[in-house]
């Protein structure tokens, strides 16, 4: 038996959130004596996809037609399909994303599978197939039994260790059938900031809430975010306000984060930011008046005027690099 | 043109979540609920597009009688019917289900939803419903546009957004800025005691998972506090004991 990994790339190398599936799916196939075969759709050089080895995958399928380099879900989930067919998988594990919760949710029904989302541990097999999963954004977390043969499983980022010391995956290519159908949604154009660090899977978030004041100001936060190799997000009445794009919104209605550090200049801290916080591993917040309620969800703070502050942290931060 | 919106009932974004019976119920004690922000963000859109399009709108939620209160809302910001399928919704499966085969006869031209619930946060019942109907799904929308039998539509993607096109119908996902949340007026609220709220019982459908229990994340420690002058102090902190940096 198999367990099979959907595996997603970005600007020539696959994703660390892809990666850290490979580590989990690893884990799990050597308590049930399985083997762990990635599958990834699209263009990437074969090197690259040779390092699914590293967090443990045996080998890799790579499907590669141009169509699929957009993620037309409709065509993902029916390669993917196909993929676990010819393995013989009665398990798929993959990130949660956008695209891996769409393309997921289909195969629910083509595998007449059971799935669990936002699994944060190893299965416990003992008399059931039980899955620890986070809910209510993070506030809680559910142990879900899953009743049916083949399983899916949707690991949340930064819930698992990546294993990074594996040999080398070989990297086969696979041939699918697709239809027109399955492209029934066209794509006519993206617009992406690609210099930018990509906020989901950032190591380290800067983010500024509306005690910055106004766009014009955003250059302090971008200066530490620079210094720091971080990542820049906001809250939400501030792309509520254009003073920064949606996509950079951190919280319950925004990109939910798990970076190893989130800083927070003036941001109040309202129940609704934290939802997207509360999975990093430091928070640091800066803000002026010592009662904000960010303060309760803080490792490190700074009481302090963010126009003052910022400037010199920067520079404290620059002087150790 | 016939929209279908699917809401979920769920606890406030400011409610403090717990468990009693040994963990394995949700406290609902002092909890207020609500219509899921994101498919807040659905109905908004769909009253737009009803009202451009002059067709008809119904809201659709699995759940028991506590959630009509939740569907009433929804009657008072624009719907026109709405249905409630008897049931617990056990499982996202189990609720795509009911969506499904209700959406089978229904006919319906568009169905909307949120991109996930806040209670479980799957993101899952769009895409299910969808393979069941063999329409094209598309998750998470923040903008969508009718043109005759052509929806454009723009989707979130990590660092920007994609721009689609898709033939009607389809299912999908939606988030913000969409459109912006509707607060029903008076009118509205008046009007929704007088409109159709149908309960129709569920199809029986397995579930194809089971929550037994529930915890909470053990409570974090105190903030420790470094003086505005002396920001050399956090720097070494997250360098040298957090060893972020
Ligand atoms: C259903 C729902 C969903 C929501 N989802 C989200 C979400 O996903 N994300 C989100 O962020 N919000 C969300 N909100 C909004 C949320 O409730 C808050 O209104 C919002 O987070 C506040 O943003 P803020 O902290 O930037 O602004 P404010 O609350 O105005 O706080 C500004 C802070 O800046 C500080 N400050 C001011 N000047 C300075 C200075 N010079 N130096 C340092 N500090 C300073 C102030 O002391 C204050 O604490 C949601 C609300 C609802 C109802
Ligand atoms: N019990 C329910 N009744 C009606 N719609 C639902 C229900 N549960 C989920 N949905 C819809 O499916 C979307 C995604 O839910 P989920 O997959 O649970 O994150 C929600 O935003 C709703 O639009």
């Amino acid at each position: 038996m198999s367990i099979l990994v959907y595996i997603e790339h970005a600007d020539g190398a696959i994703k660390k959130t892809s990666l850290e599936a490979v580590s989990y799916a690893t884990a799990l196939a050597e308590k049930e004596g399985k083997e762990v075969v990635a599958v990834a759709l699209g263009t990437i050089d074969q090197g690259a996809l040779a390092k699914a080895g590293s967090a443990g995958a045996a080998k890799v399928l790579q499907v590669e037609d141009d169509k699929l380099n957009a993620g037309i879900i409709q065509a993902h989930a029916n390669v993917v399909a196909q993929a676990f067919e010819k393995v013989g998988a009665d398990t798929l594990v993959l990130a949660k994303s956008s695209l891996g919760d769409a393309v997921a949710a289909r195969l629910t029904i083509k595998l007449k599978a059971g799935l669990v989302s936002n699994v944060v541990a190893l299965p416990e097999t003992d008399g059931g197939y039980k899955v620890k999963r986070s809910i209510y954004t993070g506030k809680a977390f559910a142990y879900s039994e899953i009743t049916t043969a083949n399983k899916i499983l949707a690991v949340k980022k930064n819930a698992v260790a990546l294993k990074a010391d594996g040999a080398d995956a070989s990297v086969e290519k696979l041939e699918v059938t697709l239809s027109d159908s399955d492209f029934a949604a066209k794509i006519t154009s993206t617009d992406k900031a690609t210099d930018e660090i990509s906020l989901p899977e950032a190591d380290i978030v800067v983010s500024g809430g509306r005690g910055m004041k106004g766009p014009e100001n955003w250059n302090l936060i971008e200066d530490l975010a620079k210094a720091m190799g971080a990542a820049t997000g906001c809250s939400k009445p501030v792309s509520d306000s254009g003073w920064r794009p949606h996509h950079e919104h951190v919280g319950q209605t925004g990109v939910k984060v798990a970076p190893s550090l989130y800083v927070a200049v003036g941001i109040s801290g309202a129940i609704q930011h934290l939802a997207g916080v509360n999975a990093s591993k430091y928070i640091v917040v800066i803000n002026k008046d010592p009662e904000a309620p960010f303060f309760k969800a803080a490792d490190y703070g700074i009481v302090g005027d963010a126009f003052e502050v910022l400037p010199k942290l920067t520079e404290a931060v620059k002087a150790i690099k | 043109m016939k929209i279908l919106v699917c809401i979920t009932h769920v606890p406030d974004t400011t409610s403090k979540i717990q468990f009693t019976d040994n963990n394995t119920q949700f406290d609902k004690t002092g909890v207020q609920f609500i219509i899921g922000p994101y498919d807040d963000y659905a109905l908004a859109r769909a009253v737009e597009l009803r009202d451009q399009t002059g067709g008809s709108l119904t809201v659709l939620n699995v759940g028991e009688a506590e959630t009509e209160p939740t569907l009433r809302k929804a009657l008072a910001i624009g719907a026109d019917e709405a249905i409630r399928v008897n049931a617990f919704p056990s499982d996202s499966l189990f609720v795509a289900n009911q969506i499904a085969h209700y959406a089978t006869e229904g006919g319906y031209d568009l169905i909307l939803m949120g991109r996930e619930s806040i209670d479980f946060n799957g993101g899952m019942v769009h895409g299910m419903v969808a393979e069941m109907l063999g329409m094209p799904s598309i998750s998470p929308v923040m903008k969508l546009d009718l043109e005759g039998e052509t929806a454009k539509l723009a989707r979130e993607i990590e660092g920007g957004k994609e721009y689609l096109e898709v033939n009607l119908p389809f299912v999908a996902g939606c988030q913000e800025p969409i459109a912006e949340w509707k607060i029903p007026n008076m009118r509205g609220i008046m009007s929704a005691r007088t409109k159709p709220l149908n309960v129709v019982e569920a199809v029986s459908e397995d579930a194809a998972t089971k929550t037994i229990s529930y915890e909470l994340p053990p409570a974090k420690g105190a903030v420790k506090l470094i003086d505005k002058d002396n920001v050399e102090e956090l720097v070494q902190l997250l360098q040298n004991e957090a060893k972020v940096l």
